[in-house]
């Protein structure tokens, strides 16, 4: 498969980004229903599901170039976006190889791995990187391991060390997040790093997803979506950055309501690694705007309810109550009231 | 890595390490790497005998830079009638084996300031695993492997490529002359206690832990994991009138889905609650994380992902 990359869009300043017709469809839409409410909503992460984004292990897109380099822009900006806890060294090497074995056995137009025992060589064609390296061996390579093949991946990671029957956030490459800060949550247990989220600590939510998460295995990793919602295709919005981007939701207006919300879902997946009995934990970022999302029947008449009907604490720790009734407003005409089918998919083939 | 089924194996070579034990080299039968296997992992092979299928658990003693075979080492128990002997007596060079990819439940801690293992016979086999990355990582170490004394001179001759230079003692007069509270109570603080052999020693050595103050979470025992499957039932689902005969291996959802009816389910792993059916009759031995200890209790329920009938027949309002 050969994707055609758009290495100049911008995730910032001028907001260069659009989706084409295919990348639209292969939108990961977040809700299976017309409702929403936090659930331990994880599966197997099985090759394919209801979009072309569930293909692949890592999903490559058209944006893969530009995220690169909006990953590139805030490292500069801010080094320490980048952690990993001194004892997670083999957790580096296990996703390094995890990651490029996975993109070269799934897209060998773009990535390819070979190897001479110790010695490997990877080379990766769309950022133009021919690297050799030994593994095992960091100082072998220009960035730790981790860092090193996260800067080529879409979407942030964090690594969980599992010790004590808990999973603590020991590590992790996070510039594409929703309001989160790794500086803040480094070390912290299951429980502690999901603090702020409402409702679902009551819902013993968390208590479940960790029993599950421990006993998870190498070779059958799961997946879940999670959504939010952002003002512009911005892809950090980062605590750090508040004073960054916080305003751009007073910039809402009823005429630009359509292309400055988009709804943010992350693609979230988890791998147990071999050598260090870690957690991998990809959190890949999508962002459509509701003009995109309104081209699709099913996926607007479903977003207008779920945003109507949406518990109002959760509203709240996602940021809407300021423009929520300008989205409504916009996406209510397009809702006839007709019923949507069960699940995510679009039931369309083309636009 | 997605595993994508059982991994096909060909018997590359058998050695024989003395009377009862052999070691076999297993390769992938078509070629290419196989799955990353760490340190204290183990494989479930699928061994076709004769009359009946055994599905057993081996340490892989391979390290885990090797993608290119697993090797496993298997004591013949005079008295088996199940996989050893067949492992012994019925397989050779060349023979196709099934596993099912590796599975983790002994791994190293990445933490540790010092290692502490200790083997009873057979249970050797997961430390041998753990030696190259140990010293390959200057680790801190001390291994105490429990010997009977005709085994004294195997087990040296598969630890002195480790042992130059470190604290490995084979005791040879067995459990009965070891002091395993001696050691438990001279290891400094931070150390880690991986034990593996019989359940009587392991179990020893996790409560002598304990009395010692070790914290639980530095105490890891050997474990191939919680089986699985169960006694075999049979399903009614009520709303079809369909009876499903639920294998030992099987869960209950597999049995469903195997007829071509599609079940709810979303996680696999009896946390989400997607797959929860009401019962009509029969028990419910409970498995999942889901359901309150009252639900439970009430048997009106069952997590069809993981639980089982305890009952011959299990009437499922589905």
């Amino acid at each position: 498969m050969t994707l055609q990359f758009k290495p100049n869009e911008t995730f910032r300043s001028d907001f260069a980004y659009g989706k084409s017709d295919a990348d639209l469809l292969r939108f990961p839409f977040p809700f299976p229903e017309d409702a929403y409410m936090y659930s331990v909503n994880i599966e197997p992460h099985v090759r394919g599901g209801p979009t072309a984004a569930f293909a692949h292990v890592f999903d490559i897109d058209e944006h893969y170039v530009a995220e690169c380099r909006e990953r590139a822009l805030v490292l500069a900006e801010d080094p320490k976006r980048c952690q990993v806890l001194p004892h997670m060294e083999m957790a580096e090497w296990d996703t390094l190889e995890l990651i490029m074995e996975s993109l070269a056995a799934d897209y060998p137009d773009h990535f390819s791995l070979t190897k001479a025992g110790d010695l490997w060589t990877w080379v990766n064609r769309p950022l133009g990187i021919q690297q050799s390296f030994t593994f095992g061996e960091a100082h072998t390579l220009p960035y730790g391991p981790f860092e090193y093949i996260t800067r080529q991946a879409q979407g942030d990671f964090t690594l969980q060390d599992q010790r004590d029957d808990n999973l603590y956030v020991d590590g992790g490459m996070v510039t594409t997040q929703a309001d989160w800060s790794l500086e803040f949550n480094i070390g912290m247990t299951f429980h502690e790093w999901h603090g702020p989220v409402p409702l679902a600590h009551e819902k013993g939510v968390f208590d479940r997803a960790l029993k599950y998460l421990l006993r998870l295995q190498y070779g059958r990793p799961v997946r879940r979506l999670n959504w939010t919602i952002t003002i512009n295709p911005r892809l950090d919005t980062s605590p750090e950055n508040y004073p960054v981007w916080g305003p751009d939701r007073t910039t809402v207006t009823s005429e630009n309501v359509g292309e400055k919300v988009h709804l943010r879902v992350e693609l979230q997946t988890l791998f147990r690694l071999p050598r260090s009995n870690a957690i991998l934990f990809g959190i890949r970022c999508y962002l459509a705007s509701v003009a995109d999302l309104a081209r699709v029947p099913k996926w607007r008449r479903r977003l207008h309810r779920v945003l109507r009907d949406l518990h109002p604490e959760i509203q709240a720790y996602k940021g809407l109550p300021r423009y929520r009734q300008m989205v409504l407003d916009h996406l209510a005409p397009f809702d006839d009231g007709a019923p949507t089918s069960p699940g995510i998919q679009s039931d369309l083939d083309a636009l | 890595m997605i595993a994508d089924g059982p991994i096909p194996l060909r018997v590359h070579d058998i050695e024989s390490l003395s009377p009862s034990l052999k070691r076999f080299s297993l390769t992938a039968l078509h070629g290419g790497e196989l799955p990353t296997a760490a340190p204290g992992a183990h494989i479930m092979l699928t061994l076709r005998g004769p009359d009946r299928v055994m599905k057993n658990a081996y340490s892989l003693v391979s390290p885990a830079a090797c993608r290119d075979r697993y090797q496993i080492i298997v004591r013949h128990v005079a008295q088996s009638r199940g996989g050893s002997a067949f492992l012994h007596q019925g397989i050779r060079p060349g023979d196709v084996i099934e596993a099912a990819p590796p599975v983790n439940l002994f791994p190293l801690s990445q933490s540790a300031r010092k290692h502490l293992l200790i083997g009873g016979g057979i249970g050797i086999t997961p430390l041998l695993s753990y030696l190259p990355l140990l010293k390959a990582r200057g680790a801190r170490f001390e291994l105490h492997q429990i010997s009977s004394a005709e085994d004294v001179g195997v087990f040296e001759r598969l630890l002195a490529p480790f042992a130059p230079g470190q604290e490995i003692r084979i005791h040879g007069g067995g459990r009965g002359a070891f002091d395993l509270a001696g050691i438990l109570s001279r290891q400094p603080l931070g150390t880690h206690l991986y034990v593996c052999g019989p359940r009587p020693l392991m179990d020893a050595a996790a409560s002598t832990a304990a009395a010692l103050g070790w914290p639980p979470g530095k105490v890891h025992k050997e474990s191939f994991g919680e089986a699985a499957g169960g006694l075999p039932f049979k399903a009614i689902l009520a709303r079809r009138g369909i009876e499903i005969d639920v294998g030992e291996t099987q869960t209950l959802l597999e049995a469903i889905e195997a007829t071509g009816i599609a079940a709810p389910c979303l996680c696999r792993g009896g946390a989400c609650g997607e797959c929860r059916l009401p019962v009509i009759e029969g028990e419910v031995e409970h498995r999942d994380d889901f359901l309150s200890a009252e639900e439970k209790a009430a048997q009106s329920a069952v997590m069809t992902c993981v639980s089982r009938a305890r009952s011959a027949r299990l009437v499922i309002d589905f």
